[in-house]
């Protein structure tokens, strides 16, 4: 029986549960009704409902789904950590070591669930055999696995589906019992609408914890590799090194220099020279919307800059390598007499192809910024006999500055951030230069770099793309909140 | 001003030295610097209150020297009756006043330009009784130095402030003559119902 099968079950007596609850809801409430009507009906006869029969039956609903899915996922959670247990204990310990051989099993038992062997005697004798059966079928499977572990692989087999069913009529024995107390309760007074609204508001508290939970967790797993790096090499060498060689493990050397400063250079270098394109121009852009441009211009101008936002950055980066760079190398070249001075994957492509990535960040940010200045504030200056460049020069832009910074340090932190272009566009070479025609590289196009290939994560060379990872977040992480602290601060100031 | 307001549409005459104003070669730039405006709303830069005062001047060059922009922008404080309440604070951002230091600073922010004609649009709509009394001894005194336009929905404080009244009724100029002509011996009907209450 599938995990498909078990949640159709359970919506369905949820369903059920839904109509019965109203209904019972509905007929107490007729009930109630008659009983109010009677002729010599008491006081203690004018009873009316609490809530309207919708109430009682989604309480129902939630009395008989909620609980069922939730032990629905963590038996099947647990389970397959079962059976990987059990698979463990059935490898020779040597093998387990290594770690390798339980994914192996893992995917040999997938196989044969899928080529559907109803037992060992109906499967191929060897590994081998089995392997070329599965791959006409389509499906990979490491060529070093031995035969003992088909037999281990039904063994897990015939576990998981013995926990699988057990775990379904569970779930639905515990969905009907959930159903049944949840129709039993309902009366007249009982509060259902109340009791559904908090499990609404539960709900959507659950659903912001999700988000502020899954960053701590990425902090905390990067945060336990770079600690694993660190205990390889020196924290010393890595954030104050100036040369980056980590050789990697198949050229068989050992160690390598994994230096920071040259990686961390050349990232913040290209930033800067894409801020300084994509600053002034979103800026001008920006005010030519919100000040100038009539509300025609404006309804098809902003979306075409927005839509410049929507472009894959990989296009970018395909677009600097392929177009951009070389033109450059050509037209240094001709500017020079024949030695292009441009190399074609250089700082200067790579941060003026980001910085046109940029402009529609900046200037649709600042623009929101900018024509949320009052319009008494335009008044007040036009009514001066100021021009609209000076009314902007002198009382928009210094009114809207800290939104402006706010905005500008929200797009300094995605240019530290952006992997594709750099990637493309920038080059490889860890170097440190000033010589902005010359290739440098980043700290994203080294951790793409550093885990790309087949690889395990056991070394400094691979481990060295956490720290790195970890460096970018904190770099960025620092921006932003000093972003804050700056739109807050003049805040205060101007308001 | 009423050019920036999309819709806006005018007919009629309006004459400035005999010039008029919407006659398309006239520079809207300078007629707005010969003509000050202070609007319904207390509308202060989120400056100083020195600078919000020194912005005119700065931009018309009227100052030469920084003692000259000194002498200008506390003159026109004074003038605008501020000058008590904000000489030890000139540095402080001029949106931390009240409502009615605020107005008073956007009067003394028009009469810096020193325009030849002051508009003021409901000057003390938001404003409370006391602020609004500053006001008008303010708007008193400064009638011998500019021509002042009051615009008011207040019969009572267009009798008390002005000279001349103009009643305006849907956009329509209706009347206009001395005010105690207008307020005692209204020639037109609507004027009468007007200045009686019956409508309005």
């Amino acid at each position: 029986m599938s995990a498909y099968w078990v949640l159709t079950i359970i919506l369905c007596i949820a369903a059920i549960g839904y109509f019965l609850g109203a209904q019972r809801a509905e007929a107490q409430s007729a009930a109630a009704h008659v009983a109010r009507n009677e002729r010599n009906a008491g006081p203690a006869a004018k009873i009316f409902a609490h809530s309207l029969p919708r109430y009682h039956g989604w309480l129902v609903v939630i009395f008989s789904a909620i609980p069922a899915l939730f032990l629905v996922l963590v038996f099947s959670a647990g389970s397959s950590f079962l059976v990987e247990q059990q698979i463990k204990s059935q490898l020779p310990p040597e093998v387990v070591q290594n770690g390798l051989a339980l994914g192996l099993v893992q995917n040999l038992a997938e196989a044969i669930d899928t080529l559907g062997y109803a037992d060992r005697s109906a499967a191929p004798a060897t590994y081998t055999d089995l392997a070329s059966a599965a791959a006409a079928r389509g499906l990979t499977l490491a060529p070093n696995g031995a035969d003992y572990m088909i037999d281990i692989a039904f063994a897990a087999n015939a576990q998981a589906n013995t926990a699988r069913i057990v775990g379904a009529v569970v779930a639905v024995l515990v969905a009907l019992a959930g159903a049944a107390y949840a129709l039993s309760r309902i009366k007249l007074r009982l509060r259902a609408r109340n009791q559904v609204e908090n499990v609404v508001l539960w709900t959507l508290i659950a659903a912001s914890t999700i988000a502020i939970l899954t960053t701590i967790g990425i902090v905390l797993s990067m945060l336990s590799e770079t600690l694993r790096f660190f205990s390889e090499i020196s924290p010393l060498n890595f954030f104050f090194g100036t040369v980056w060689d980590p050789r990697f493990g198949t050229t068989g050397a050992e160690g390598g220099q994994f230096g920071l400063i040259p990686l961390l250079a050349g990232t913040l270098y290209i930033a800067l020279v894409s801020m300084l394109f994509a600053v002034p121009v979103g800026l001008m852009a920006a005010i030519y919307m919100g000040e100038y441009a009539s509300s025609k211009v404006r309804s098809v101008v902003k979306p075409l800059l927005e839509l410049l936002a929507g472009i894959p950055t990989i296009v970018y980066g395909i677009f600097a390598v392929v177009t951009l760079g070389p033109f450059l190398r050509d037209l240094s070249a001709a500017l020079a007499g024949g030695t292009p001075f441009i190399q074609a994957q250089s700082v200067f492509t790579a941060g003026l192809v980001m910085g046109v990535m940029l402009i529609p960040v900046v200037s649709s940010l600042s623009d929101d910024v900018i024509t949320a200045v009052p319009r008494a504030m335009r008044d007040g200056s036009l009514a001066l006999g100021a021009t609209r460049s000076e009314t902007i020069r002198k009382v928009i832009l210094p009114a809207a500055l800290p939104g402006i910074v706010g905005a500008l340090l929200l797009t300094g932190s995605r240019a530290i951030g952006e992997t594709m272009i750099v990637v493309l566009a920038a080059g490889v070479a860890a170097r440190l230069s000033i010589n902005p025609f010359e290739a440098m590289t980043t700290i994203t196009v080294k951790i793409v770099n550093q885990l790309t290939g087949d690889l395990e994560f056991d070394s400094p060379q691979t481990l060295v793309a956490f720290a790195l990872g970890l460096t970018l977040f904190a770099v960025t992480l620092g921006m932003n909140v000093y972003a804050l602290y700056i739109v807050r601060k003049y805040r205060e100031q101007y308001e | 001003m009423n050019d920036t307001i999309d819709g806006c549409r005018v007919a009629g005459l309006i004459s400035l030295d005999g010039e008029d104003i919407y006659n398309p070669s006239i520079d809207v730039v300078e007629l707005r610097a010969r003509v000050g405006m202070v609007f319904q709303k207390p509308n202060p830069f989120p400056k100083s209150i020195y600078e919000n005062v020194a912005y005119g001047p700065k931009i018309h060059g009227l100052a030469h020297s920084k003692a000259d922009l000194d002498e200008i922008v506390v003159s026109s404080i004074r003038r605008a009756g501020l000058w008590d309440e904000v000489k030890d604070r000139l540095q402080e951002p001029g949106t931390g006043l009240s409502g009615g230091q605020q107005q008073r600073l956007c009067i003394a922010r028009a009469i810096a330009t020193q325009p030849e004609v002051l508009l003021m649009d409901e000057p003390c709509s938001a404003l409370d009784p006391i602020a609004t009394a500053v006001i008008e001894e303010l708007i008193d005194e400064l009638r011998e130095k500019f021509t002042i336009v009051i615009v008011t929905h207040s019969m009572q404080q267009a009798a008390r402030v002005s000279q001349k009244t103009a009643f305006f009724h849907l956009g329509k100029l209706i009347e206009e003559g001395k005010t105690e002509d207008i307020f005692t011996n209204p020639v037109n009907k609507k004027t009468q119902d007007y200045i009686t209450g019956r409508i309005g």
